[in-house]
């Protein structure tokens, strides 16, 4: 190898830290089998990390020291030879605390690059998710459930070994399969996890992402000003007041004004559905939803603007209907429209709409849901256990 | 290193390899020197040093009284008064935290207790910034208190045990504070050499403080309430120990080359294709990264440029730094702080280099630079200008009569 290697994982902050940290260290430590250097980081200004903010860390491999010296005082690679996203539903785009607008998951990217995912999804889905680009690239697949855990606690379902283990297929420029292995003996001492990342080099599935192929929309981004043009005193304009909310001849009720420079909606892993024939017009949703991100309709009723949730499912628990507002995983929409507005059009395609969004039991969210469910979800999928399936160790 | 010099320790014992941060190195410093107490408070980016010593603690790895003290200001007092009883100790902290610590920081010096403190150096806040910047630790620059920059993970293992041995030299006993650039040190992990602690034994005496220790033993009273009557003579006590750490620096690197084989050259400053340079840049911390790039990929094209990094702040090697910059045609310095209405409106750093030239018999244009705050990264192009900008210098022969903010919004 005669180049510098990067590869970056992208996380839902605190809930994947460990995991994303684990990756990192593995490469690195992996590499140094065969004689290269590297580093491990994290992206310094997405800490600190808030449950499920889209965040970074990173592992870069380079023949020698000198060659690894551009990367050692900077905060992200220009580009990437592989970019993991340990969610799928951050193939939507990523908005953290160190960028400024909507950032594609597989912007840095090089041409022929690869973007891992760790995800239960068909390859098609996760390619319309994805910001078109220019150029082709390559996406693997590691069929798996997201793995998510808590601040203090780990979730060891070796889906670290299973993402190291399909590095070696996807980029063999940045470490061979031998060292890779024996890497994860050395950090592990344990050859169950050795065997998943065995498993996973052997299954992982690559396919080319075309040109052109994926969502067509155009990320929202922003200019900062100069030091000529910006306020004095380290002061910003305040948000303003809110506006009615227009709709045909309907104007009434309430819209806050929130921040256009930072949505927060890629931090969401589920959104609340909203069955507007069962809502009583309670008002506990909008009372506390810790981002106001409820709009108050001229009719009265509570609709999520889904720029503004980020999917932290208060409203579901604080709500007093049976199935009046349901959490449903993220990956099932690919827009932000209003469900409100969507009711009032027509009731009918509306209802059957909900029924199908709400059909399916979430599969996930910020934690266990329901006793049991873990155990479900893996016999439904039938992988993503690692060691408890795991029969060659 | 040569055969003659090497040890039967050094024979005897290997260097372990690690995957660790800047902060972390200096934590392992911190176990390998059987540092007594260990005073903290959390602030980052500092912080991460902190982590890692209560993890080698709770790991049953390090033997220390790890304090956790209610603010920065009681953290270094504490630590301070560890030092006067002839405990090993060790601080630290980052931007306003540090700042939050003055009163004790002020009145370590003149007590003559060798505290070592890492600054994982932080923008100061307003607003709430933490990339690198080095003004906190050059806050303190004026003070009595010895303060070194590394750039690596390595350097800052090595110094903090470098550290330790000349700040508890008696003809020393001054604080030393150990600059690491927030981030790029602070959080970036990287392949670190772990020495044997039979080595650290043989480098760094026991900590003793003789007829200055205060204990039940040896009854002293420190700093009884004095005015212009003593104060002078005080200072000047302080000065003459910061003018001997000079020899007693160069001692410590000599006999650490000895007994680790790891060679820093000058102690003071790194000197990067120095030797037939026509102009060079200087700094200090992790801008030397895409520095050292540059000068790479522009001495291949046969350009004749190169790099001083400065490493001892203070004190400061103004008669070797003079001497050796004197020579350059024009000499770009990169200050990653400020010195609001200075001279040219400089940083810090490119003062003390104006000064450090002016005793010389030749006087290269200076250029000033401030690049890099609040931990803005230093990129290859804002490094290719300012050798641009040195090289006009240099052609023009003499220097702005003002410094140039690079990579500012205009």
């Amino acid at each position: 190898m005669a180049r510098t290697i990067s590869v970056e994982v992208v996380y839902r902050g605190i809930f994947q830290k460990t995991l994303a940290k684990n990756i990192c260290r593995g490469i690195v430590l992996a590499a140094r089998k065969e004689g290269k250097v590297g580093i491990a980081f994290g992206r310094y200004g997405d800490s600190p990390e808030r449950n499920g903010i889209p965040a970074k860390q990173f592992a870069i491999v380079a023949p020698d020291e000198e060659e690894l010296q551009l990367s050692m005082a900077q905060y992200e690679p220009a580009e990437t030879d592989v970019t993991i996203a340990l969610d799928d539903t951050l193939c939507k785009g990523v908005e953290s605390w160190a960028w400024y607008g909507l950032q594609p998951i597989n912007e840095k990217i090089r041409e022929n690059g690869t973007l891992i995912v760790t995800s239960t999804l068909p390859a098609e889905e996760l390619i319309a998710f994805c910001h078109r680009k220019s150029y082709p690239y390559r996406l693997a697949l590691i069929k798996g459930i997201p793995s998510f855990s808590g601040l203090w606690v780990y979730k060891d379902d070796h889906t670290d070994v299973r993402v190291l283990g399909a590095l070696p297929k996807v980029c063999p420029d940045l470490v061979g399969l031998d060292a890779m292995l024996a890497g994860i003996k050395d950090e592990w001492k344990d050859e169950l996890k050795v065997a998943s990342a065995r498993r996973s080099f052997d299954q992982v599935a690559i396919r080319t992402v075309q040109p052109g192929e994926g969502n067509p929309e155009a990320p929202y981004k922003f200019e900062m000003p100069g030091w000529t043009k910006m306020r004095e005193g380290v002061t910003i304009e305040g948000i303003r007041l809110g506006e009615p909310v227009k709709f045909g001849d309907l104007i009434g009720g309430y819209r806050p004004a929130r921040n256009p420079y930072f949505k927060k909606y890629t931090t969401r892993t589920m959104r609340p559905v909203i069955d507007f024939d069962k809502c009583i017009k309670c008002t506990l949703c909008w009372l506390q939803c810790p981002d106001s991100c409820f709009d108050v309709t001229p009719d009265g009723y509570y609709d999520m603007n889904a720029e503004a949730c980020c999917g932290c499912g208060v409203c579901e628990a604080v709500c007093p209907v049976d199935g009046c507002i349901t959490m449903v995983n993220e990956v099932a929409f690919s827009d932000n429209k209003s469900q409100w507005e969507m009711w009032k059009k027509d009731k009918d395609a509306y209802r059957t709409w909900v029924a199908q969004k709400i059909g399916a039991r979430p599969e996930r969210s910020h934690g266990f849901r329901y006793k049991g469910q873990y155990e479900e979800q893996v016999a439904r999928v039938g992988v993503g256990a690692g060691a408890g399936e795991g029969g060659e160790g | 290193m040569d055969a003659e010099t090497t040890t039967a320790v050094r024979v005897a014992a290997s260097e372990q390899e690690a995957l660790i941060s800047g902060s972390e190195a200096v934590a392992v410093a911190s176990k390998l020197a059987d540092v007594d107490v260990i005073t903290a408070y959390p602030i980052r980016p500092y912080d991460t040093m902190m982590q890692y010593v209560a993890k080698q603690i709770a790991n049953g790895e390090q033997d220390a009284e790890y304090i956790v003290a209610d603010s920065e200001h009681s953290q270094f007092e504490i630590a301070k008064h560890a030092c006067a009883v002839g405990a090993r100790a060790l601080c630290g902290s980052s931007g306003v935290g540090w700042c939050y610590a003055f009163e004790a920081i002020a009145v370590t010096p003149a007590l003559r207790l060798p505290l070592l403190a890492m600054v994982g150096n932080r923008a100061l806040d307003d607003p709430g910034a933490f990339g690198t910047e080095h003004n906190d630790a050059l806050a303190a620059r004026d003070l009595g208190w010895m303060h070194v920059w590394v750039d690596t993970a390595q350097e800052a293992l090595d110094t903090t045990l470098i550290a330790y041995r000349v700040a508890e030299d008696r003809r020393v006993f001054l604080p030393c504070a150990i600059s690491t650039d927030g981030a790029f040190l602070t959080h970036s992990q990287s392949l670190v050499k772990i020495p044997p602690k039979a080595w650290v034994d043989e480098f760094l005496p026991r900590y003793d403080r003789g007829d200055l220790t205060f204990h039940p033993d040896n009854p002293i009273t420190i700093a009884p309430q004095v005015n212009e009557d003593w104060l002078m003579e005080i200072r000047r006590q302080t000065d003459q120990a910061m003018r001997n750490a000079r020899g007693v620096i160069e001692e410590a690197y000599r006999d650490f080359r000895r007994i680790f084989g790891r060679d820093y050259g000058n102690p003071f400053f790194e000197e990067y294709y120095t030797d037939d340079a026509e102009i060079v840049l200087t700094g200090m911390g992790t801008l030397s990264m895409p520095v050292k790039v540059v000068v790479r990929k522009l001495r291949a094209e046969g350009q004749k440029v190169g790099f001083v990094r400065i490493r001892w702040f203070r004190p400061f090697d103004y008669e070797r730094l003079g001497a050796l910059l004197s020579r350059f045609a024009a000499v770009g310095v990169i200050d990653r702080d400020f010195s609001m209405g200075s001279p040219f409106n400089s940083g810090v750093l490119a003062n003390e280099i104006r000064a450090a030239l002016y005793g010389q018999d030749r006087h290269p244009p200076v250029v000033s630079f401030i690049a890099g705050l609040g931990g803005r990264e230093v990129t290859i192009p804002n490094v290719k200008e300012m050798i641009e900008l040195t090289r006009r210098a240099a052609e023009e022969g003499k220097a702005p009569r003002d410094t140039y903010w690079i990579g500012v919004r205009a």
